[in-house]
């Protein structure tokens, strides 16, 4: 047991949440963030999913590194990752159809997230299985916090709502006679880089010390 | 690497190493008079053991067996939950054809199937509507382009509702709805649109029901003109005739889809309306 969760395992899992985030770090799969953090469901779905794509494949291809062809490795990947992303959508499709159709796009999107080909590489073809399901998930909730944070911004002061609750008082509002007005420039999608700029930079400033 | 041996010819001291001595500690011999032993079996370079997997052959094979693996796995898995998946999919085209006439479907122990029964599928043939017999269907872009025009006939309120199918494209891709009119055909009771894959947030809204309910008691027509369908989407915020909606903001293409498609759609079943 202390075996499965020595300090290079644990460093495995914990790492990619902070000090070598996917998206504040690294700078992936930035293409998504923009694309389904306007509102806060959408992207806690979309972490989660990624979450789970990304352990299974890890996994995967780290279970079948020592036989893939090197020259077409990539490709390998690829095929993995989308029959998984296929097969998981399928099943999304025949037993909780709202949630499916909730997240239509998305789905499909996780095939081209960089993470996910970016962990398969640099990790899972070099690490045994357990190592890769620990990188897997914890890159996972990397990317999700993330996506949460810049998503829980957006829909507070893009819509006033979170989860679609009203947060700010409809009697705030200019239309019932307040001095509030939803922050128009939160929806368009140029904000969630400014946002994740602004999440970067905070980031970077709070562990400088430690580079 | 491995040692090699190498055998003085002179006195048969064995020495191992890289390469032979300079000289033969036991009999001084120089290192010409050394002879590398090499032994049986080992005289190739040692094969790497198991498979050369960056050979052309190992790659090829590898990929095809990888496809075929891959192929008969979603195969096999789309074939297995096809039922399961056309059943739901039928079952939301009904809920959404429900939800066009504002009944709340997500009510508790609500079931779409039995509410159903009440709604009739009907055709417009250009003169009257007659039942339809074929299998329900649960898209309705193909069959309004083959002149074959459903209406869904169900009572609400204590008078017939007519519900249209209408289709469009937004931004990324179709746009779908249900316009469901009063008995007058001239005024729209309820609505219910969606979208393939329109940007969350944004276009998608068009898909909540603050966005459809706008829709409700609006007249189809402006005035007396009832050849031109006046019901559109307009900016967000900014509408002012009778006839206008409030778009999404941040959205308009998507709004402007709707738009299109309530017009177009409607358009296609001007004799029916006006009948």
């Amino acid at each position: 047991m202390s075996k499965l969760f020595s300090e290079e395992n644990r460093a495995a899992f914990s790492k990619p949440l902070n000090l070598d985030n996917p998206v504040v770090i690294q700078v992936l799969g930035i293409c998504s963030a923009l694309a389904v953090t306007s509102q806060l469901k959408p992207a806690i779905v979309m972490g989660l999913s990624v979450t789970v794509i990304t352990a299974f494949a890890n996994v995967i291809i780290s279970l079948l590194r020592k036989t893939i062809p090197n020259r077409i490795r990539i490709i390998v990947q690829l095929v993995v990752v989308a029959a998984l992303v296929t097969i998981v959508s399928q099943l999304l499709k025949a037993y909780v159809y709202d949630v499916s159709v909730q997240l239509s796009v998305y789905v499909g999107l996780i095939i081209t997230n960089c993470i996910l080909m970016g962990r398969l590489e640099a990790f899972a073809m070099q690490n045994s299985p357990w190592p890769s399901l620990l990188d897997g998930i914890g890159n996972g909730l990397g990317y999700a916090w993330v996506l949460i944070v810049v998503g829980f911004v957006r829909e507070l002061f893009g819509f006033g709502t979170l989860l679609g609750f009203q947060i700010i008082p409809e009697s705030w509002y200019v239309e019932n006679g307040g001095w509030y007005m939803n922050n128009g420039m939160m929806v368009m999608p140029a904000m969630s880089l400014i946002i994740v700029g602004c999440v970067i930079w905070a980031h970077r400033s709070l562990n400088k010390e430690e580079k | 690497m491995a040692t090699k041996k190498f055998k003085c010819e002179l006195c048969g001291y064995i020495h191992e190493g890289d390469k032979a001595p300079a000289s033969c500690p036991k009999c001084a011999a120089p290192a010409d008079a050394f002879t590398e032993i090499v032994e049986a079996g080992a005289e190739a370079p040692a094969k790497k053991k198991g498979l050369d997997t960056s050979s052309n052959t190992y790659t090829i094979i590898y990929a095809s067996v990888m496809v075929i693996l891959v192929a008969f796995l979603l195969a096999f898995v789309s074939s297995v939950l096809k039922p399961t998946q056309d059943a739901n999919v039928e079952n939301d085209t009904k809920g959404q054809i429900l939800t066009s006439l504002n009944i709340d479907i997500k009510a508790s122990g609500f079931n779409v199937a039995d509410e159903f029964k009440n709604v009739q599928d009907m055709l417009w043939n250009g003169t009257e509507l007659v039942p339809y017999e074929g299998k329900f269907l649960s898209s309705y872009g193909s069959a309004i382009k083959a002149g074959e025009l459903h209406v869904f006939v169900a009572q609400a309120e204590g008078e017939t509702k007519y519900v249209l199918p209408v289709t469009g494209r937004g931004l990324w891709g179709g746009l779908w709805g249900y316009i469901a009119l009063n008995a007058d055909k001239k005024t729209v009771y309820g609505t219910y649109f969606y979208h393939e894959s329109e940007t969350a947030g944004l276009g998608a809204r068009i898909g909540e029901r603050w966005f459809q309910e706008q829709f409700n008691g609006k007249p189809v027509f402006a005035g007396e003109n009832t050849e031109a369908v006046a019901l559109k989407v307009v900016k967000a915020g900014a509408s002012k005739a009778e006839n206008e909606i409030d778009g999404v903001t941040g959205a308009t293409l998507t709004s402007d889809g709707v738009s299109a498609m309530v017009q177009d759609g409607l358009s296609v079943y001007l004799s029916f309306i006006n009948n």
